[in-house]
């Protein structure tokens, strides 16, 4: 047990790490959305994980049923999360295991590096892990001299393109194979130079690249999946097998797992393993789940360890109406069937989490006044595909209508001039509370008239109008608003067509 | 069956005509139609813009509206404003800390329906053609509008609603299920992403060769529609309860001023 002691936060303690965007989603959204390659390849890729998950999630015909499953066990989950992690640390232990607490990034990152030290090493190999991305901890380790390798391939492509993962499952989905033959070429140690974009022949020349470090690391770091309250079991879901080495080959295992990962028993994952594989990859089945419970003598890691990470989780489990949001077990389904993820792909999101989880995991796990956190959840059309497709059935878009309206009301005390958007909804209130205010309004209709032209278009409207006006026309209104023509002419009733003959 | 009509802000003020023809379609069945005076937005776009305090007033004002009538249900030609009062106005009142008002909103909702929802789960009306004499010789394709879809589950209830209209073409849309990128305010606030989605709708619609894109949104029909006008398409949008209205003896009436692109029809 190391020495930092959880406690009860007296304020929400919020989470830091590769959480905080800097540029807002807009800005960020306009320049991805110029890199055509990227968007060709992301279209390519979503849509044909796209499918597959149709396919295999309508072979069964209790889907719906263990949908909403998962989503009541996560929310016992969450209801229990203190009970669970007690339970969880005292059976975990019980077998050899050491357990770790981390408030924050900086917390972990910390203990994950005095780990490292503690075994004499500069290197370790990683397992594929949202958590250690979002803690940043690949930085922090190069920092202090220590390097991290990882060995999922599409986590490799990224690593050695020194680029950032654009999606949680298939961080590479940006790049195409070609693209991909040239990062091996340009930063591969020891690679074939007659190297072709045959996808057989890039995963041979990784394989060859890891294997060295597999034999040779003495420290493994890796994510977990799920952790099981009822025996202290963790669990890692992979399709490469690389995980498996990761867990099995060095002296020393150092877990770094969100807090909310838990499940109360083993009977639950019968569940979990039918909704993971299949919202994820389209697969029935992910070829290595790996499933460890403290120490075994004689057999793999003899020093495992656990950090568990806070990181503004329980700030988002305080959130009401937002704490569904930890029931997330990143199958990346969402972002797979979003229209906007599909546009911009991940990097306009900013964060470890992109695509409509992200919109909505990122500013609760930060606060919403978090730089510029506060546009993400506004990057939606909130046309509910993620929703439909969530395997825990978390109600994405009613949760960025939430965190919309936070963001509006963290700002509503700030002394500022009210934004255009302030004004055109307050004098959309005025407008909207009263049929007669309304039919007021619409009194006026037929000025609208004067701002279009000879074609009855209106194809340039100025501030934030000029949004829509960049790409669509809009019509000039008509003569008379339906509820003039209802007063003047259903009573007593008149048929349609007379009354169309009027309004010309 | 006397039913309200919640005509919804934007087609009481800029489509006058697809409330005239849902009212044309209800009388012809033999219902009597009231227009709830009080009445004026459902609020979704304060709600779905954060403006929860805003929207308050306008949620409240829609429940009083329609507590104010009596009739046996209610219907709108919308499927995102049905969606708002049944789904949102409840949430919204408990937000707000009102649990009278949401209670109140649940009731209103219960009785609110979408026009497809209305006419194949309520009236019975299955066959356009026959149980209303609905005549359109057009060729058209069909947009399914997100809220529609996936909050009320509509189905294919519209659709078939159009396919069985005498004399009509129906052209199967491309990615239908793909939302067109309106939004409410998303198509302010993310207009480049708005108009990305916007582009690969009007490009299914041109592809399937039909004049008209059919839906039963008038805020996603002025969208699309304002993208197909933009890029001067021959195409344009039309909603649904207008092709519905239309007969031999009375065909619907597409005038430039309702249509935003280059009507179709004439
Ligand atoms: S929010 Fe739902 S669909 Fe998205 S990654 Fe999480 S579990 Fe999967």
């Amino acid at each position: 047990m190391s020495n930092v002691f959880m406690g009860m936060p007296t304020l929400p303690v919020f989470g830091d790490g590769n959480l905080h965007i800097e540029e807002p989603f807009p800005a960020a959204a306009h320049r991805e959305l110029g890199n055509t390659q990227m968007r060709a390849n992301l279209r390519h890729a979503t849509h044909t994980i796209r499918d597959k998950r149709l396919k295999v999630v309508a072979e069964l015909p209790d889907w719906e049923q263990l949908r909403d499953a998962g989503s009541a066990t996560k929310n016992h989950v969450m209801a229990n999360l203190p009970a669970l992690l007690e339970e969880f640390e005292t059976n975990f232990t019980a077998r050899g295991g050491i357990i770790h607490w981390a408030r924050d990034a900086q917390e972990a990152n910390q203990i994950v590096a005095d780990l490292i030290r503690e075994q004499d090493t500069t290197e370790v190999v990683k397992v594929k892990s949202m958590a250690t991305q979002e803690i940043g901890l690949n930085e922090y380790l190069e920092e202090q001299g220590i390097s991290a390798f990882e060995t999922d391939l599409a986590e490799l492509i990224v690593q050695l393109g020194h680029d950032k993962p654009s999606h949680i499952l298939v961080p590479a989905i940006h790049k195409n194979r070609t693209e991909v033959r040239d990062i091996f070429l340009a930063e591969m140690p020891n690679v074939d130079p007659n190297l072709t974009d045959e996808p057989r022949l890039l995963a041979m020349a990784a394989r060859e690249h890891l294997r060295r470090k597999f034999l040779s690391a003495k420290v493994a770091v890796s994510g977990a999946n799920f952790a099981l309250a009822d025996s202290g079991t963790l669990a890692v879901v992979e399709s490469e097998g690389n995980g498996r080495m990761c867990l099995t080959l060095p002296e020393t295992l150092i877990t770094v797992m969100g807090i909310e990962k838990l499940l109360p028993t083993k009977d639950d994952l019968e569940v979990f393993m039918q909704l993971l594989p299949r919202s994820s990859t389209g697969e029935r089945m992910n070829p290595y789940t790996s499933l460890w419970t403290g120490v075994t003598e004689g057999d793999g890691p003899q020093n495992v360890h656990l950090v568990l990470l806070d990181n503004g989780r329980t700030a988002a489990l305080a959130d009401k109406y937002g704490r569904t949001a930890l029931n997330c077990i990143r199958c990346s389904a969402c972002m797979n069937v979003c229209p906007v993820y599909e546009r911009t792909g991940g990097h306009a999101y900013g964060s470890t989490y992109p695509g409509p989880i992200g919109a909505i995991l990122t500013p609760l796990l930060t606060g919403i006044k978090s730089e510029e956190n506060s546009t993400l959840p506004y990057a939606s059309s909130l046309c509910g595909a993620c929703y439909d497709a969530c395997p825990v059935k978390i109600n994405i878009p009613e949760i960025l209508v939430h965190l919309r309206g936070e963001d509006v009301d963290s700002k509503r005390g700030e002394k500022k001039l009210p934004s255009q958007m302030d004004l055109m909804m307050k004098g959309g209130a005025w407008a909207f509370s009263s049929g007669k205010h309304l039919g007021l309004l619409e009194k006026g209709l037929p000025l609208g008239k004067l701002a279009g032209g000879r074609d009855k278009k209106i194809k340039r409207l100025p501030g934030i109008a000029a949004g829509w006006t960049q790409s669509r026309d809009i019509p000039a209104p008509p003569s008379q608003s339906f509820r003039d023509w209802w007063k003047k002419d259903h009573e007593p009733v008149a048929p349609i067509n007379e009354q169309e003959k009027l309004t010309k | 069956m006397k039913i309200a009509l919640f005509a919804t802000c934007i087609v009481d003020a800029m489509y006058p005509q697809t409330a005239r023809a849902t009212v044309k379609i209800l009388e012809r069945l033999g219902h009597e139609v009231v227009f709830p005076s009080g009445q004026a937005c459902c609020g979704q776009m304060h709600i779905n813009s954060g403006y929860m305090d805003e929207a308050l007033p306008v949620v409240t004002n829609h429940v009083k509206a329609f507590e104010a009538e009596s009739y046996d249900v209610a219907v709108a030609p919308s499927g995102s404003c049905v969606a708002s009062v049944k789904h949102q106005h409840p949430v919204l009142a408990e937000r707000c800390g009102d649990s009278a008002l949401k209670a109140r909103a649940e009731a209103v909702g219960a009785k609110t329906y979408e026009l497809s929802q209305l006419l194949v789960d309520v009236l019975g009306v299955t066959n356009a053609a026959e149980q209303l004499g609905s005549h359109f010789p057009h060729k058209v394709t069909y947009h399914p509008s997100c809220h529609g879809m996936r909050s009320l589950k509509l189905g294919d209830r519209q659709l078939d609603l159009l396919k069985s209209v005498a004399g009509i073409q129906v052209a199967d849309l491309p990615e239908a299920d793909q939302c067109c990128g309106f939004g409410g305010t998303f198509s302010l606030k993310n207009a480049d992403v708005s108009s990305a989605m916007l582009q690969d709708k009007t490009k299914n619609i041109e592809s399937t060769g039909a004049s008209l894109c059919a839906g039963g949104d008038a805020s996603c029909l002025m969208h699309i529609g304002g993208g197909l006008s933009r890029t001067k398409s021959d195409a344009t949008t039309l909603h649904f309860a207008e092709i519905l209205a239309s007969t031999l003896d009375e065909p619907v009436s597409v005038t430039g001023e309702i249509l935003v692109g280059k009507a179709g029809v004439r």
